[in-house]
C-alpha cells in the first residue's frame, strides 16, 4: 500500500517560503496567483497492512514525526493499493 | 562542575562549545556521542549549535529521535540543567523540553552577524550573573530562528517570565530593525517552566573571548556555575584544579556515524 501525506503550515502561521513564490509568480504576470502556501509531500510505502490498521498508523506517524503540530498540519490519502 | 557537549552527525559549534567550557572558563568537560546513553555524570548538558541530521525534514526533527535524547529528557525531567544553542534550541522544543516553534527567517535569509539580545529575566540559573535589561553582544547563525508560538502559549511566556533574552539595538530597544528573523515578540531565549531548562539562537560560546570580539556570552556560561555552584557545593576551584587546558588536538570524537 502507498499511502500520499501533504504536511503544510497552518493558515494562522505565516509562511515567508509562500510569500516569496508568490511574489516571483507576481512579478512573472501571473496575476490571478492570490495566494501561495508551501508545504511538504512525502509517499510512504507501507507492507503487511490492512486498511484500517494504516488508517490509525499514517496520522500517527504524521503527527508524531513528520509534521510539527504547533505550526503544522497533515492531510494524507492512500495512492496505491 | 562538569559539563556535557552532545554531539550529533552535523553538530558543527560542538569544538567551540567544549573549548569555551574547558580553556576559557576552566570547567571539566566531555563530550556525549548521540548513539551513548550515558550522560557520564554531568551536572549541565549543552545541545550545541549546528545542522544535526542535516536539518533533514525540520531542523532537530531527527536528533530528538536518537539515544542519547531519552537521557537528556530523563535528565531534564529530573531538575538537570540543559541548555540549547541555536540547533539544539530546536531540537529542545521538537523534544517537547521547550515551547514554540522555529520557522523560516523572515527575510528567507541565512543569518550570521553580531546582534544584540536584552536580558529579561536575570532571575534564571542561565542569566544570574547578568543584570536585568542588560544588553549583550552575542552573534546568530541560522536559517530558522523565527520563534513562533500560538496567541495562548505567547501570553503564558510572557505572564510566568519565561522569556530569557529578546531581540534588541545597542541601546536596549526593541527596534522592529533589531528583530532580524522576526520572530515574535523579538524571542531569543526562553526557558521551561521549572526553570532548568534553556534555549537560545544566539551563540554565546563564539563571544566568549574579547578577541573574538566579545566575550558577552560568558554571562550564560558563568550563570550555570554560579548557580551549581550553589546548588551541589561544588566547588570553582576544585574544577579548576583537575582541568587542564585542552589546546591541540581537541579530544577526538569517537563513535560511527
Amino acid at each position: 500500500m502507498k499511502v500520499r501525506i501533504l504536511v503544510s503550515l497552518k493558515p494562522s502561521v505565516l509562511d515567508p517560503q509562500g510569500q516569496a513564490v508568490k511574489n516571483a509568480l507576481l512579478t512573472l504576470g501571473y496575476d490571478a496567483v492570490k495566494d501561495v502556501r508551501q508545504g511538504k509531500v512525502f509517499e510512504i510505502e507501507l507492507q503487511n497492512i490492512d486498511r484500517q490498521t494504516a488508517e490509525k498508523l499514517v496520522p500517527e506517524i504524521a503527527d508524531k514525526v513528520l509534521a510539527n503540530p504547533i505550526i503544522e498540519k497533515f492531510t494524507w490519502e492512500i495512492i496505491e493499493g | 562542575m562538569k559539563f556535557g557537549v552532545v554531539v550529533f552527525p552535523g553538530s558543527n559549534c560542538d569544538y567551540d562549545t567544549f573549548h569555551v567550557l574547558q580553556n576559557v572558563m576552566e570547567q571539566e568537560t566531555v563530550f556525549l556521542w548521540h548513539k551513548d546513553s550515558d550522560l557520564k555524570d554531568v551536572d549541565c548538558v549543552v545541545l550545541p549549535g549546528g545542522f544535526s541530521y542535516g536539518d533533514y525534514l525540520r531542523s532537530g526533527a531527527i536528533a530528538r529521535f536518537s539515544p542519547i535524547m531519552t537521557e537528556v529528557k530523563k535528565f531534564a525531567e529530573a531538575g538537570g540543567l540543559v541548555l540549547g544553542i541555536c540547533n539544539g534550541f530546536q531540537i529542545l522544543q521538537e523534544v517537547g523540553l521547550l515551547p514554540g516553534a522555529m520557522l523560516r527567517n523572515k527575510n528567507l535569509k541565512f543569518l550570521c552577524q553580531h546582534v544584540y539580545i536584552r536580558i529579561e529575566n536575570n532571575k534564571t540559573a542561565f542569566s544570574r550573573a547578568g543584570r536585568k535589561n542588560q544588553v549583550l553582544n552575542i552573534p546568530i547563525a541560522h536559517f530558522d530562528g523565527n520563534f513562533y508560538a500560538p496567541p495562548e502559549m505567547l501570553s503564558e511566556l510572557e505572564r510566568k517570565n519565561q522569556i530569557v533574552f529578546r531581540y534588541c539595538d545597542e541601546q536596549g530597544q526593541l527596534t522592529e530593525e533589531a528583530n532580524l528573523n522576526g520572530s515574535l515578540h523579538h524571542i531569543a531565549g526562553v526557558i521551561n517552566e521549572a526553570g532548568n531548562v534553556l534555549g537560545m539562537m544566539p551563540h554565546p560560546e563564539r563571544a566568549s573571548e574579547k578577541i573574538l570580539g566579545s566575550d558577552d556570552g560568558q554571562v550564560i556560561f558563568e550563570s550555570i556555575i554560579n548557580y551549581l555552584e550553589k546548588k551541589t557545593g561544588k566547588g570553582r576551584k576544585e574544577a579548576r584544579q583537575k582541568v587542564k587546558p585542552v589546546v591541540s588536538p581537541l579530544p577526538p570524537l569517537i563513535g560511527n556515524l
